[in-house]
């Protein structure tokens, strides 16, 4: 079981994220399982949504508390809430920023971590490219499709058309489309660095 | 062959008065084929103006809906003394939920009967004051808002009678009831701003909102007619006196439901949309101490020493009626 | 049939559409609303039709509404949590007294004070005597499912059906739900046939009063009914799996319990939680099984004992509270099993959304292994928290409010995950 948390506030559209995540991997034939922190739903507040992907039903209902995988929507929380607690040691992240890790100041979380798992992708500026508004969450599970390899574009894509129809649909599908190529880029050079070393 | 008395009931079965009118304007209850929807055998008391009210208005429906319709009753008196199992008065299809959820009660047989494309059945709930006014108030405005096709008439007798003469918001100020007692200096009811139901009805944009007596049968019947012939929500306000909770006597129904009306007490009127539209002017007008002084319930206020204070301000309420409605004015009479 | 990932309250009011109500009550409160929403969306689309969607102004209106819907021979359905539960008590019990099929969703939710939007059962708990009939779905498929058999149930039986499914982690979590197609619900709930019915053309009084010359005759039949839907529940699950060919309802539901010493009892969605730690401290050797109840009225006595009498000790596992004496699950299964020599536990947990997790459950299940349970138990309670709260009110008259020092004494919330 692969589970994931993605970390935001109130009106990023952080719970529609882990359901189009859910609906994503769904798609591709496997079980899921999102579900939001059902905290307090207020604009702005820090919210949490989970997701689980399994190749078999899932039953387990507790939050997730040891993620395989943190998407961050809103990198203000870094330093707020306890967002990389119980992140397992070779688990992913992605980081809704055009800053690197050091320059958010969490640079200490790469230590020991896996560094092709560990990705930003500036997903707001993207998705008011491409959609006008600022809100991330599609962006974000195209860059994570293509850290991760746990969903594909196409699924994305398509979980993308069950919430949102027409130009707000073809927007946000741009947006996972350009942050999928922004993280796959950016994966290939950190790979040549790492090759080059 | 022995002498057979005859007698000049303003109002009751076949009244000579009715049989002087051509069939068309003569009342429901002069008809052969009244349907005595709440019929005979019921246990109300003696002289009960709910009762009269609930066979005038419910025939009036039955005969306008072409006996297409239903009813919902609140608790309370017409429920009980209607309905102990396992008999029954009603002869239409009937059903008494809570006390305080008549008017939504109604509403969902009236969707019921709008999802089932019987458009021909008309939906009534109907209930006392307290039903109405207190308890039931919540659902009433909701059913309002919505415009909900149903009409809801409230018999209005003042207080709380099925439980023992206990006031409810629409008891009027110095009556005397079992819990008015311990409230205030005076005996009766506080002076109050009120709770004028068929105002607040009003206040709704309802399409349609009158007041009637048991006293005036033509008027109450074509008012029930009216309302069954509208769409959407309507409200009567029926003014029932109570013989057992007013001290009165039972053969004092009609003469004090006549009485309200002609001190200027209980305004009769119709309203449509929140706009009044007709209002039955006074005949005869009376000071309303000829009212008060028929019930027990004001016997307070003549004593040794009458309460003239207390007369003059139930008295001022009634000229605020008078002035309010125009119910001297010529030319008014729906 | 198709697959689907959506939302639990979809899934439910996709389900419920399919089985043509005719009268709709909504009011709203979290976390049942995103059921009538759907299904307000779908009689305004036309997808739902004939049928009325009557927004009112109360839970007490909602219920009355489907009172006066049902008497008047329409189907009719509404779904309620928590406080609006409560609100609307009065026509609950109503409701179930007049003999009317209305089917209710309750979204699961705490009561207050202090106000709590999250889940536990308190509020289908406290509505366990007033007549209706409370099917409890451990997933939303099963949530689904059971709403469908709840419209044929109640109708069969004249009774109103609660289906109590968790609010926030079922109505608001997203995972696959077969969606049936309406050929097959069709085939499985017939148009509804009311006993009693509002009819210009054969009028009936219906909630007549009855004095004491009937009334524990009429009461007795309501508790005969009841003892009917024992038979009739397994009866219409394996109809419906014939139909729908899967498994959902039935009375209670053993996973793992042959051979088990140790048995748990639970309802909803913590069943699954609980299995998956039943598989992980079976292959470690513990002889373990969980037993499901989905139908807490009636409560099914000789199934409950049927599988729980061969165990050692069984453990009931809880999300409410009998303030005052500890379980009410728990006395229903002391019941079931009275005269054997079964120690039974209680455990409350859950309380106010507060997360069950695997962990705690291990430990828990562990010490009920070890015969190391006290008789009631509450998980994960903060000791620390309660011994502060109280010597502070031994210390100072005006203590003031207990919730605001509580949460004064946790400290920030928002930082937490679970």
């Amino acid at each position: 079981m692969f589970q994931v948390r993605i970390h935001g506030r109130g009106g990023q559209g952080v719970v529609s994220g882990a359901e189009m995540l859910s609906i994503a991997a769904f798609l591709q034939g496997n079980y899921a399982q999102a579900f939001p922190s059902f905290g307090s739903e207020r604009t702005g507040a820090p919210v949490v949504a989970f997701c689980r992907i399994a190749d078999r039903e899932i039953r387990l209902r507790e939050p997730v508390m040891q993620p395989d995988a943190l998407i961050i929507q809103d990198p203000t929380l870094l330093h707020q809430v306890d967002v990389f607690g119980g992140l397992q040691q070779d688990g992913y992240v992605l980081i809704n920023t055009s800053r690197s890790f050091e320059a958010l100041g969490i640079g200490e979380i790469a230590t020991g971590r896996r560094a092709e798992r560990l990705c930003t992708v500036p997903a707001s500026e993207l998705a008011l490219q491409h959609v006008g508004r600022p809100l991330p969450n599609a962006a974000l599970l195209g860059g994570f499709a293509a850290l991760s390899g746990m969903i594909d574009l196409a699924s994305v894509a398509a979980a993308v058309r069950e919430k949102f129809s027409g130009k707000v649909a073809d927007g946000n599908i741009a947006a996972a489309t350009a942050a999928y190529d922004f993280v796959q880029r950016k994966m290939q050079e950190a790979a040549h660095v790492a090759q080059a070393m | 062959m022995p002498f057979q008395p005859v007698k000049f009931y303003q109002t009751g079965t076949f009244t000579v008065g009715n049989r002087l009118l051509e069939p068309e304007v003569r009342s429901v209850q002069a008809n052969m084929q009244r349907t005595n929807s709440l019929n005979s055998g019921h246990r109300a008391c003696q002289g009960c103006g709910e009762a009269l009210g609930a066979r005038y208005a419910i025939d009036a429906a039955m005969n306008a809906s072409n006996r297409q319709l239903i009813a919902a009753n609140a608790t309370g008196c017409l429920e009980v003394f209607s309905t102990p199992y396992p008999e029954t008065s009603w002869q239409i299809p009937w059903l008494h939920s809570l006390f305080g959820n008549t008017a939504a009660v109604a509403t969902g047989i009236a969707a019921a009967m709008r999802a089932k494309g019987r458009r021909d059945v008309r939906v009534i709930a109907q209930g006392g004051d307290g039903g109405t006014t207190d308890i039931g108030f919540g659902c009433l405005s909701g059913m309002f808002e919505r415009n909900d096709d149903v009409l809801y008439i409230c018999y209005d007798n003042e207080a709380y009678m099925n439980t023992g003469v206990q006031r409810s918001s629409a008891t009027p100020p110095a009556a005397r009831t079992a819990t008015t007692m311990p409230v205030g200096p005076e005996p009766g009811n506080v002076f109050g701003q009120g709770k004028n139901l068929p105002q607040i009805a009003m206040a709704h944009n309802i399409p349609y909102v009158a007041t009637a007596t048991v006293a005036d049968l033509h008027d109450l019947e074509y008012k029930v007619k009216k309302a069954i012939g509208i769409r959407g929500a309507k409200y009567i306000h029926i003014y029932v006196p109570c013989p057992l909770g007013w001290g009165a006597a039972s053969h004092d129904t009609i003469k004090l439901a006549r009485l309200v009306k002609e001190s200027g007490l209980f305004p009769v009127y119709e309203a449509e949309h929140g706009v009044v539209t007709s209002v039955s002017r006074i005949r005869k007008r009376v000071p309303v101490e000829d009212y008060l002084r028929l019930q027990r319930r004001f016997a307070h206020l003549f004593g040794k020493v009458p309460a003239v204070a207390t007369i003059a301000r139930i008295q001022a309420m009634a000229d605020q009626n008078i002035r309010k409605f125009g119910l001297l004015e010529e030319g008014t009479h729906s | 049939m198709s697959l689907k990932q959506c939302e639990g309250s979809r899934a439910v009011a996709e389900a419920v559409a399919l089985c043509r109500p005719e009268v709709i009550c909504a009011y709203p409160i979290s976390p049942q609303t995103h059921i009538v929403e759907a299904l307000g969306e779908m009689v305004k689309s036309g997808e739902l039709q004939p049928c009325e969607f009557i927004n009112v102004e109360s839970e007490f209106a909602a219920m009355s509404v489907a009172i006066g819907a049902s008497a008047a021979g329409a189907r009719a359905y509404t779904a309620t949590a928590s406080q609006g539960l409560l609100f609307m008590v009065e026509a609950v019990y109503n409701a179930a007294g007049l003999g009317l099929p209305i089917v209710m969703t309750v979204a699961n939710r705490a009561i207050g004070a202090p106000i709590n939007i999250w889940n536990d059962h308190s509020d289908s708990m406290s509505q366990r005597d007033c007549g209706w009939i409370q099917l409890f779905a451990e997933t939303n498929q099963e949530a689904l499912d059971l709403h469908i058999q709840a419209f044929r149930l109640g109708e069969e039986l004249s009774l109103p059906v609660m289906v109590c499914m968790d609010g926030f982690i079922l109505t608001h979590a997203y995972e696959r739900v077969d969606m049936p197609t309406q050929e097959q619900v069709d085939a499985f709930l017939p148009p509804f046939v009311p006993r009693q019915v509002l009819d210009p053309d054969e009028p009936v009084s219906i909630g007549a009063m009855v004095g004491p010359e009937a009334f524990t005759e009429v009461r007795y039949l309501a508790h005969a009914k009841q003892m009917q839907a024992l038979e009739l529940i397994p009866q219409q699950a394996a109809e419906f799996r014939k139909i729908f060919a899967r498994d959902s309802g039935g009375l209670v539901r053993p996973y793992r319990c042959e051979d088990a010493e140790t048995i748990v009892v639970a309802l909803g969605s913590v069943l699954g939680t609980i299995k998956d730690v039943v598989d992980e401290m079976r292959a470690e050797g513990h002889r373990i099984g969980v037993l499901g109840v989905v139908s807490f009225r009636p409560f099914p006595l000789a199934a409950v004992r049927d599988a729980l009498q061969a165990a050692r000790r069984v453990v009931v596992l809880e999300k409410s509270l009998a303030v005052g004496i500890g379980g009410i699950v728990s006395t229903d299964v002391r019941m079931a099993l009275s005269g054997l020599p079964l120690p039974t536990r209680t455990v409350i947990a859950g309380l106010g959304g507060r997360a069950i997790t695997k962990a705690s459950l291990h430990k828990l299940l562990r010490q009920a292994q070890q015969d190391e349970l006290e008789q009631l138990t509450f998980l994960d309670l903060d000791g620390k928290l309660i011994e502060r709260h109280l010597l502070r009110e031994k210390q100072m008259r005006r203590s003031g409010p207990l919730a605001e020092n509580i949460l004064r004494d946790v400290g920030v919330v928002a930082a937490r995950i679970a």
